[in-house]
């Protein structure tokens, strides 16, 4: 029964990934707290209106979310970033229309936002 | 209802839904009741196929954020396995990355799980947006795709939906993609510690705008968007300078919605 190193020489001195493993219980707990807040937050939404009958009405402005969830996430993001980001967002925009293809327009994205951030 | 209508544009798509509301009568669909008449989104291994395959390059980009995550939770002293766990059950990336910067020795914990929670709410709206497909699907099958749901992988849901293909799966099979890389790079990220560079260098950074770029050249449905997508703009934009965190996107969902639920029968 060797007693255990006092483990604050050997990670000081190697900082060695010799806890790779270590799980302290601590931790997970507030990890698994975290998952569980997210999971009630990418669920609560469907399983509020899949209980509760929507009017017409109601209906009407669930309708618009999707495109106004996506200009909400954009607007700002965009807003934020400068004629690089603009320019690549553009040509975004332009291969989609043009070959509606989401890979050709990905790579048309990350490629123009390095070029162009490496020229302007 | 939005799958048989999106050949209608504008006001037309409102009127179809009451109709279409009149033909049918008393919906069975609504408790979640697997019944045949299940229109025509399907769960499928097809459709999970498609998702997985069509989320590849995507969740590629995203590992480039899995491994900068990974990254900093290693500085800030979680093991690799901690910082796995973390990916693995929560599946949200920018929560993630702000958990772990609050990250202290005495672990704010309230601090912590309220900024989950209010980064991650947008997700609420997000999921809710599904339901017009949904509703044809088993509860079970819902909310088990619905963990594996996070924004890029949203997008490209949304976008396959309103297609018309009605592969309910989608989501299941590109958030699996998601999945697999998020923890995967989480992994390198930690182990690599602070050897790897700022994933700005390579672009990764605008993976996710371009996702969405590309889906809001999808979703246009000509001038009916023009209100909401404006109202959303103005919302979010100036919410973002005003407010802390991510609640810009809710807000700017949220005002597009109310205003759309005011101007309805105009």
């Amino acid at each position: 029964m060797a007693e255990p190193n006092p483990p604050s020489t050997v990670l000081t001195v190697f900082e060695l990934p010799a806890d790779a493993f270590a799980l302290d219980s601590f931790v997970v707990a507030v990890i698994l707290a975290m998952a569980a807040i997210t999971v009630l937050t990418k669920v609560g939404g469907i399983w509020l209106v899949r209980h509760v009958e929507l009017s017409d009405r109601l209906e009407a402005g669930f309708s618009v979310l999707p495109g106004a969830i996506v200009i909400a996430v954009l607007g700002p993001e965009l807003a934020a970033g400068g004629p690089a980001e603009w320019g690549a967002a553009g040509l975004v925009l332009l291969v989609m229309w043009r070959t509606e293809s989401i890979l050709l327009a990905l790579c048309a994205g990350v490629g123009g936002i390095v070029a162009l951030r490496a020229v302007l | 209802m939005a799958i048989d209508t999106d050949a209608s544009d504008g006001p037309e798509s409102v009127l179809s839904d009451v109709s279409e509301r009149g033909d049918e009568g008393p919906q069975a669909s609504e408790s979640g009741s697997d019944a045949p008449s299940a229109e025509s989104v399907t769960f499928e291994w097809d459709g999970v196929r498609a998702g997985f395959l069509t989320c590849l390059p995507v969740a590629l980009g995203v590992g480039g954020y899995g491994i900068a995550f990974g990254v900093l939770a290693n500085q800030v002293g979680l093991s690799v396995a901690e910082a796995a766990l973390m990916s693995a059950t929560v599946l949200a990336g920018a929560s993630q990355i702000v958990a772990v910067e609050l990250w202290a020795d005495p672990l704010p914990v309230a601090a912590i799980l309220v900024t989950v929670f209010a980064i991650n709410l947008r997700y609420s709206l997000m999921g809710a947006a599904l339901q017009p497909w949904f509703r044809h699907l088993r509860s079970s099958r819902v909310y088990g795709s619905l963990f594996f749901m996070a924004d890029e992988n949203w997008a490209l849901t949304m976008r396959e939906l309103t297609s018309g293909s009605g592969r309910g799966a989608f989501l299941l099979g590109s958030g699996i993609a998601m999945w697999l890389f998020w923890v995967g790079s989480t992994i390198v990220g930690a182990l690599a510690g602070e050897t790897v560079g700022d994933p700005t260098q390579y672009g990764f950074d605008f993976i996710l705008a371009a996702v969405f770029v590309a889906l809001a050249a999808e979703l246009w449905e000509g001038r009916s968007s023009l209100v909401p997508w404006l109202v959303a703009l103005a919302v979010s934009v100036v919410a973002a300078t005003l407010v802390p965190g991510r609640w810009y996107i809710l807000l700017g969902g949220l005002a597009a919605a109310s205003v759309e639920v005011i101007r309805y029968d105009g």
